[in-house]
């Protein structure tokens, strides 16, 4: 997962409207932007800040669905909620890895997430609270990430644009085990059926609210769309998304929590689409901010795991040090 | 025959599935990311284990039980695991020891099975347990050694790892009756062949690692009849507990 709409990026940059104009041309020519090559500091800036967000938000999203890994139902769920959670890591892995490239280092970021500083995802500040919540995860939040990131394999930074088609390919196979456990779910006891609805109205909104701000609240949307950073709009995407998931919730026989959701023909250039009710834009900023269920207890489990982890970096780098000293007096 | 293949498969079964979950319980824990996604491995390593394992005796049994029903459905003194593998993770360090002393064991367990079993089900579950074995024997013994030779307070942390687990290794090597009969038929290996191997490979690794194995003047032994510490218990109780409060349901 989890790019949210991208939350305080500054595109501010101040080079020669030559350089800004020649660098336009190759974004414009549709050529990849590599790590050596020259580019506007508020492009770098917002691309640290946009794939650091990314990288935190699957090392955070691992927290909400671990919280399930030990009462998984069967060994089949267990085995594939694990290697669910593992892969969500290894996608923080190559998000690192291609956020360092701009020249900030993985400790730094962790430094700043750990610090309360850095942005990730809201979506993980909301608790898992019943079995089915991992389904509605994968459907939902994962299915949202998918919108959010096919876009972005076409990014014009290249090694974020790679980073993303590898991802991308491990996430629409999550949001189908999501889909699926919820198909379960909903064809099994009228009690697995309600646990299944419940984890729809709880993750539905907040769903929709990690596509970000609508774009008239949006202000840094205009640079990155014209630096290809962005290729869809907060609006454009969370739309993508209510016109696919509306037609998978009736096949579950669920019920969007929106009394205002209605199909519209006239939408989407008359090809139609749902409109919805208006989104708690108060809840979003409040959780953004800090104050959601989950906020405190996750950067409590991060720190925790990096303070009782900090012996074992701590001898690892000692041991490698004592053996290149014992290799060089051997020599 | 059947009652002691059944036996003899739900203790190695239980075996990995304790240490299989006992290791997620570290998913989104661990001192570094990269570990992060070694112990996840390591762990689905071992569910992949069990439920072949269970998959086969509940077919051996006959009686239309699934690897769920074995898994899920037995209580604390029908699970036959070692006591070593239901020992609580501790800090990294206990948890690495604990899979090192059972990887030492499992790797020449399971190729001696691979080799070996006249059963060709059991050869086909052991040629993919003992390749896992060597990785999680490698990955584990490395560690132990970095650990133990790195600072003073990780040296500290793992002398006691191996004061709190070494007692528990003398009962990898007991054979419980199903286990004895099944090794007098050639099925699965003879447990006490292991101990020159695992002697060897942790002796070499404690050394390395500037350990030291302790004198055990009394073997903690029990689990292969079901009595286990108190922390299994609460392990089943999580780990059991949508099939506890929903019975009957599919998941
Ligand atoms: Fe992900
Ligand atoms: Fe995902």
């Amino acid at each position: 997962m989890y790019s949210q709409g991208l939350i305080g990026a500054d595109g501010r940059t101040e080079e020669s409207p030559e350089f800004l104009e020649a660098f336009q041309r190759r974004i414009d020519a549709e050529e990849k932007i590599e790590p050596k090559d020259p580019m506007p500091a508020g492009y770098r800036r917002t691309l640290v800040r946009q794939i650091g967000q990314h990288a935190h938000s699957e090392i955070v999203g691992m927290l909400p669905e671990g919280n399930w890994i030990t009462r998984a139902p069967t060994l089949k769920r267990k085995a594939a909620l694990l290697a669910k959670v593992q892969d969500e890591g290894g996608h923080g892995l190559y998000l690192y890895a291609a956020a360092e490239t701009l020249g900030v280092s993985r400790e730094e970021m962790t430094e700043e997430l750990l610090a309360g500083k850095a942005k990730y995802s809201s979506i993980f500040n909301y608790p898992t609270l019943s079995w089915a919540d991992i389904g509605a995860i994968g459907w939902l939040v994962d299915g949202a990430a998918i919108m959010n990131q096919i876009p972005l394999c076409r990014c014009s930074y290249g090694p974020y644009s790679r980073a993303m088609i590898r991802i991308c390919k491990e996430e629409s196979f999550h949001q189908r085990q999501g889909y699926e456990i919820m198909l379960t779910l909903c064809r099994g006891t009228p009690e697995q059926k309600a646990m299944a609805q419940d984890a729809l109205n709880r993750w539905w909104w907040p769903s929709l609210m990690m596509f970000g701000p609508h774009d008239k609240d949006s202000a840094h949307t205009e640079q990155s769309m014209k630096w290809k950073i962005k290729r869809f709009t907060n609006d454009q995407l969370r739309q993508k998304f209510i016109d696919a998931t509306v037609p998978q919730a009736e096949f579950l026989g669920l019920t969007i929590p929106d009394p205002e959701l209605r199909w519209n023909p006239d939408k989407n250039d008359g090809r139609g689409g749902y409109d919805h009710g208006p989104i708690d834009w108060d809840e979003f900023w409040r959780v953004v901010k800090g104050h959601g269920r989950m906020n405190r207890d996750r950067l409590a489990a991060r720190r925790k795991a990096h303070d009782e982890g900090a012996w074992v970096r701590e001898a690892a780098l000692a041991h490698a040090r004592k053996r290149k000293a014992r290799a060089m007096a051997a020599e | 025959m059947t009652d002691q293949l059944f036996d003899a498969l739900i203790e190695l079964a239980d075996d990995n599935l304790v240490l299989g979950h006992r290791l997620s319980e570290w998913c989104g824990h661990a001192p570094m990311l990269e570990e992060d996604l070694a112990l996840a491995n390591l762990a689905l390593d071992l569910v992949g284990t069990a439920r072949a394992l269970y998959s086969l005796a509940a077919e051996v049994e006959g009686k239309g039980r699934t690897e769920d029903d074995l898994a899920y459905l037995r209580v604390e003194r029908e699970y036959r695991n070692l006591l070593l593998v239901e020992r609580p993770n501790g800090d990294f360090g206990h948890t690495i020891l604990r899979q090192f002393y059972f990887a030492a064991f499992m790797e020449p367990f399971w190729s001696a099975a691979a080799a070996g079993s006249s059963d060709a089900r059991i050869r086909a579950i052991a040629a993919k347990a003992a390749k896992e074995m060597a990785y999680h024997l490698r990955h584990s013994g490395e560690w132990v050694v970095r650990l133990g030779d790195g600072t003073d307070e990780s040296h500290r942390r793992m002398v006691a790892a191996v004061d709190a687990l070494h007692h528990y290794t003398d009962e990898l090597f007991v054979a419980s009756p199903a286990a004895e009969a099944m090794a007098g038929a050639g099925v699965l290996p003879r447990r006490e062949a292991m101990r020159a191997e695992w002697d060897r490979l942790v002796g070499q690794v404690l050394a390395e690692a500037g350990l030291t194995a302790p004198d055990v003047p009394w073997p903690q032994i029990g689990g292969r009849e079901g009595l286990h510490g108190e922390e299994l218990g609460h392990m089943l109780a999580e780990m059991q507990y949508l099939q506890r409060a929903y019975p009957g349901a599919t998941w």
